[in-house]
């Protein structure tokens, strides 16, 4: 019988450093299997501001700092979630309306700008210093690792985690060269040292890993390139209209540092037509199946090479470095207005604003160039209400108007007037769909306030003799974000590199394989392999045993004298005093 | 892009489907509960069993005539014992066999549910069989959900759960396919899955209908498909790290002579070390493509949207679980966080996706408003 047995041998060969052995024993390189940095906790001595310098940079760059910091970024992100944030304006001032002692302390705390504030930054500003600060070093010391040997053999195979020897017949030197060609057909980079070869494989985990870390940085760059270099506008442009890519035009514009109103892309748009199509059975009946915007757009400021295009949600049109996105849409009522005299002193369409699902939309109709009143004094006058693209059968004036289908199905225009001053030449910035009514009156028709719900085609005729209205019809607005980013690129490589990293550093398993044949003092000659894995896995041990066995084409296990334990009784590991190798942390591998 | 209309016929028949899965998970449960306290009559036997497979090995490796060549490899196990594994290779035939063992190590493998009961394993049969049944219905649903509306089916939260707790099941019957020693995750995975569809029919239910333009993109058959397996695999993950602290505790409480609970049960799960391990591998496996869920859907936002990343309530909390799944990784790869400590961190990562799945959905209004509830 050729069983080759040795008597199992306690191990307390770790895998990586262990900042929380408590005898702190440092790795020799054999059993470094991993670049991570030592950890060295001692706070200096006595060396000065140089010496505390090097031990905040150390636990900055430490393993458990670096954790901190994941946990704090994590932690840091939660209140953004959970309090409105900029540029939501609208929904800051509801939070501050509805929470007034907590608004000025939470101000403060930057708590309504979180990913921008101080302390986030900070966060995420000393993790990549930690990371920077890991990461160099580690590539060196890679580098070197791939330049140097496999490191020999230790002396003591058997304190490895995988383990096994048997007796053989063969010429030691035969069986280590034998050895030597196993492992480097099995992909091995080995080495053969003076009677042993030592082996390792698995390099890419530790590719991977750098590979990964590297990558967040490109993220971080990508991120940042975005956020100095991007602007972003919207414009609502109404059916049949076109639009220029200046700011005169634009309803607004964000820039940032390098990005400012100077460096819009040349190019233009024309809306040809929008539609928008809804489900209209079931309880979803409302919902919304698409919206296309029909344009024709232009590059440069030559307006004649116009190309077709459509926009639709999830697929903005891009014209240079710029992508146009469609991202609202609403109705504008068709109205003319007569004064007291009876001539047109206003028509056309004017953008109401939809403040529902169902596309209710209240609006304000300006009339700044009013003339006369009836009372023979200048007046302006004002037209404010509500667009409902589909008012319900059984609609009368006095309920609150609300839409009940988001398409046009069964339009109304209910409105009231207003006389006075606009306040529009006062020279404050002034919201075109917001009337400010400080200095108007609203007409009334027994003391009640006047208000009518108009059909299309449907005239009202307005009290107190100052003239009519007419809901001529009604058009689309589409709304347009207009937005230049770059650093998509940077970013979405850095995202691509990273999951390429991680799936090295957590799917390939670095690890080395010793073999040693030397005669004994028998003057047979005793073959020891060892494995050690960067972690714990079945494989290295599975592997190891394919190797020991293939192995044995070269040299074949000898019959082993009677003994109660086999060839493990010369080997050498049983000389060792066994107490020395009793483990002394119980929580070294996984 | 125009879609169809919805087939009613269809989604009902989807519905009710999903409640005859439903019904023979119910069944699959009771059989495993039926396992698991017949199989607890061979407690006494676990012991014993145990000694007889390493008897056999020891007859086997003892038969063995010339020819056959062994290899036993020695290794290293935690808390500082060893096992073996022995390799042998026939000469003549060229054919490997592999024994592999626990020896004198750490706390060996339970031997499952059934213990060495025969009705219980029986019970386990059934279940197992039952559980492949359901998972079939249920697949059947999620497949007339989608094809009733011709799109992908997890456009709300409601089809969402169901194909997440349908991956849930198919990686346990992968697993026990591949003739993994995982029967003892029936009946976890059972009642979790029955949760999440109890949750769904009855909270969380929509009609079938077709989605708003902004969900019209191939990025949800891959952006959500992607979170779906996460999703099943997270939880996975968590039923292995529950049991793992189970019987860890129990593990140290039998070291130390303390009184035990539940033995009977305990004995029977896999050894903590196994647990600690298979939860960790789910969670290392599932972490890049988390990671690549998390980056399909920036890519979406950005088509979407115009920019992919706005702190969206559902992109903090994905990024928030994600950092808290990578700083588990860390804490396990470098910082030599095991056992106990490693597992309330992957606890600690589940509670944040499980938050990001219900509680920003319901709780929170963003973008993402896709929850129907
Ligand atoms: C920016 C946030 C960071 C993230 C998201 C991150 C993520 C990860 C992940 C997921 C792993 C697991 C890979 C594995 O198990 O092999 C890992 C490993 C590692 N990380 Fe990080 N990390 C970050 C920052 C850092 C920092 C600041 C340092 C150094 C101070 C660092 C050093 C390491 C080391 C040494 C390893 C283990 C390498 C090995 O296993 O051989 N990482 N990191």
């Amino acid at each position: 019988m050729s069983d080759t047995k040795t008597s199992p041998q306690p191990a307390d060969a770790a895998e990586g450093p262990d900042a929380e052995r408590p005898d702190a024993e440092r790795l020799d390189d054999v059993e470094r299997l991993s670049t991570a940095p030592e950890e060295n906790d001692a706070v200096p001595a006595g060396i000065g501001v140089l010496g505390w310098l090097r031990w905040f940079w150390r636990q900055l760059t430490s393993m458990r700092v670096a954790l901190l910091l994941l946990f704090l970024l994590s932690l840091a992100a939660i209140p953004g979630s959970l309090v409105p944030q900029e540029p939501n304006t609208f929904k800051i001032t509801a939070w501050k309306n509805a929470h007034k002692g907590l608004a000025p302390l939470f101000e403060k705390l930057q708590l309504f700008d979180v990913y921008s504030s101080v302390w986030f930054s900070a966060i995420y500003i000393l993790l990549f210093v930690s990371l920077a600060g890991c990461i160099l070093p580690r590539t060196w010391q890679f580098v070197g690792v791939l330049r140097a040997q496999p490191p020999a053999a230790p002396r003591n195979l058997t304190r490895m985690p995988v383990y096994a020897a048997w007796h053989t017949d063969a010429d030691p030197a035969a069986v280590n060269a034998a050895a030597h060609r196993l492992l480097k057909k099995r992909g091995f980079r080995a080495a053969a040292g003076s009677g042993s070869v030592a082996a390792e494989k698995g390099y890419l985990r530790e590719v991977g890993n750098l590979l990964f870390h590297f990558a967040l940085f490109a993220l971080l760059a990508g991120f940042a390139w975005a956020s100095l270099f991007s602007g972003s506008g919207t414009k609502i442009v109404l059916e049949g209209q076109g639009y220029s890519n200046t700011t005169t035009q634009l309803d607004d514009f964000t820039g940032s540092a390098f990005y400012g109103v100077d460096d819009l892309d040349a190019f233009g748009f024309k809306l040809d037509g929008f539609t928008a199509d809804f489900q209209t059975s079931g309880p979803a009946a409302g919902t919304a199946k698409e919206f296309v915007a029909n344009v024709r757009y232009w590059e440069g400021a030559d307006t004649s090479k116009q190309k077709n295009a459509k926009i639709e949600v999830n697929h903005p049109l891009e014209v240079g470095g710029t992508k146009v996105f469609l991202t609202a849409h609403g109705f504008a009522p068709v109205v003319t207005v007569r004064n007291a005299k009876d001539e047109i002193v206003y028509r056309g369409p004017t953008v109401f604003l939809p403040q529902d699902s169902n596309v209710t939309s209240p609006g304000v109709i300006k009339v700044n160039d009013y003339g006369t009143g009836p009372d023979g004094r200048k007046t302006q006058l004002a037209l404010s209400g509500m667009f409902l693209p589909t008012a319900p059968d059984d609609f009368n004036e006095t309920g609150r108007p609300v839409s009940v289908f988001p398409a046009a199905a069964n339009p109304r225009l209910v409105i009231t007037a207003y006389v006075g001053d606009l306040r529009t030449d006062s020279g404050l910035p002034q919201n075109v769909y917001e009337l400010d009514d400080k200095a108007m009156t609203q007409l009334k028709v027994n003391g009640a306030p006047a208000s009518v719900p108009l059909q299309v085609g449907q005239g009202w005729q307005l009290p107190d003799g100052y003239g009519s209205v007419t809901f001529d019809g009604y058009q689309q607005w589409a709304n347009f974000t207009i937005s230049h980013r770059p650093g998509n690129a940077v970013a979405l490589t850095g995202a691509v590199a990273a999951i390429l990293g991680l799936i090295g550093s957590l799917f390939v398993q670095r690890r080395r394989i010793w073999v040693r044949a030397v005669t004994a003092p028998d003057g047979r000659t005793l073959v020891e392999v060892a494995g050690l894995g960067r972690s714990e896995s079945a494989r290295t041990a599975e592997e190891l045993a394919e190797i020991a066995v293939e192995l044995q084409d070269d040299a074949p296990a000898a019959d082993e004298p009677p003994g109660p334990d086999g060839p493990a009784d010369d080997a050498p590991a049983a000389a060792d005093s066994p107490a020395a190798a009793v483990p002394t942390a119980p929580e070294t591998k996984e | 892009m125009l879609l169809a209309q919805v087939d009613t016929q269809l989604a009902n028949l989807s519905n009710y489907l999903i409640y005859s899965a439903m019904t023979v998970y119910t069944l699959a449960m009771f059989a495993q509960v039926f396992e698991w306290t017949f199989g607890a009559k061979g407690g006494v036997a676990v012991r014993s069993a145990q000694q007889s497979t390493l008897a056999e090995t020891v007859a086997a490796s003892a038969e063995a005539a010339k020819g056959v060549r062994k290899v036993t490899v020695t290794v290293a196990a935690q808390g500082g014992g060893t096992t073996t594994l022995t390799r042998t290779a026939l000469a003549d035939a060229g054919a490997t066999t592999v024994t592999s063992g626990r020896g004198d190590g750490g706390p060996a493998d339970g031997v499952g549910p059934a213990g060495t009961s025969e009705k219980a394993d029986l019970a386990g049969r059934i279940a197992v069989s039952l559980t492949v049944l359901g998972m079939l219905l249920h697949a059947a649903s999620v497949v007339a959900r989608g094809l009733s509306v011709m799109r992908w089916p997890w456009g709300n939260m409601y089809e969402f759960s169901c194909a997440f707790a349908l991956m849930m099941v198919g990686a346990y019957v992968i697993l026990l396919a591949t003739k993994k020693n995982v029967r003892w995750l029936g009946l976890p995975v059972t009642v979790v899955a029955l949760l999440i569809l109890g949750v769904a029919v009855s909270v969380l239910y929509t009609d079938s209908e077709q989605l708003v333009p902004a969900l019209h993109s191939y990025w949800l058959g891959i952006h959500v498909s992607t979170a779906t397996i996460c999703g099943g695999a997270f939880f996975a993950a968590f039923v292995a790290t529950a049991a793992y602290l189970l019987k860890d505790r129990y593990e140290h409480r039998v070291a130390a002579g303390l009184t035990v609970r539940a033995a009977n049960l305990m004995e029977r799960l896999p050894a903590s070390g196994t647990l600690d391990k298979l939860s960790y591998r789910i969670n290392a496996v599932i972490f890049p493509l988390w990671t690549f869920t998390i980056i399909a859907g920036a890519i979406w936002a950005e088509a979407a949207w115009g920019k992919y990343w706005e702190w969206d309530p559902k992109e903090t909390w994905s990024f928030i679980t994600w950092v808290a799944y990578a700083a588990y990784l860390h804490a396990r790869a470098t910082a030599g966080w095991r056992g106990r400590k490693a597992a309330y961190l992957a606890l600690l990562a589940f509670a944040c996706w499980l938050f990001n799945f219900y509680g920003v959905n319901i709780f929170i209004t963003g973008k993402h408003s896709y929850a129907g509830v």
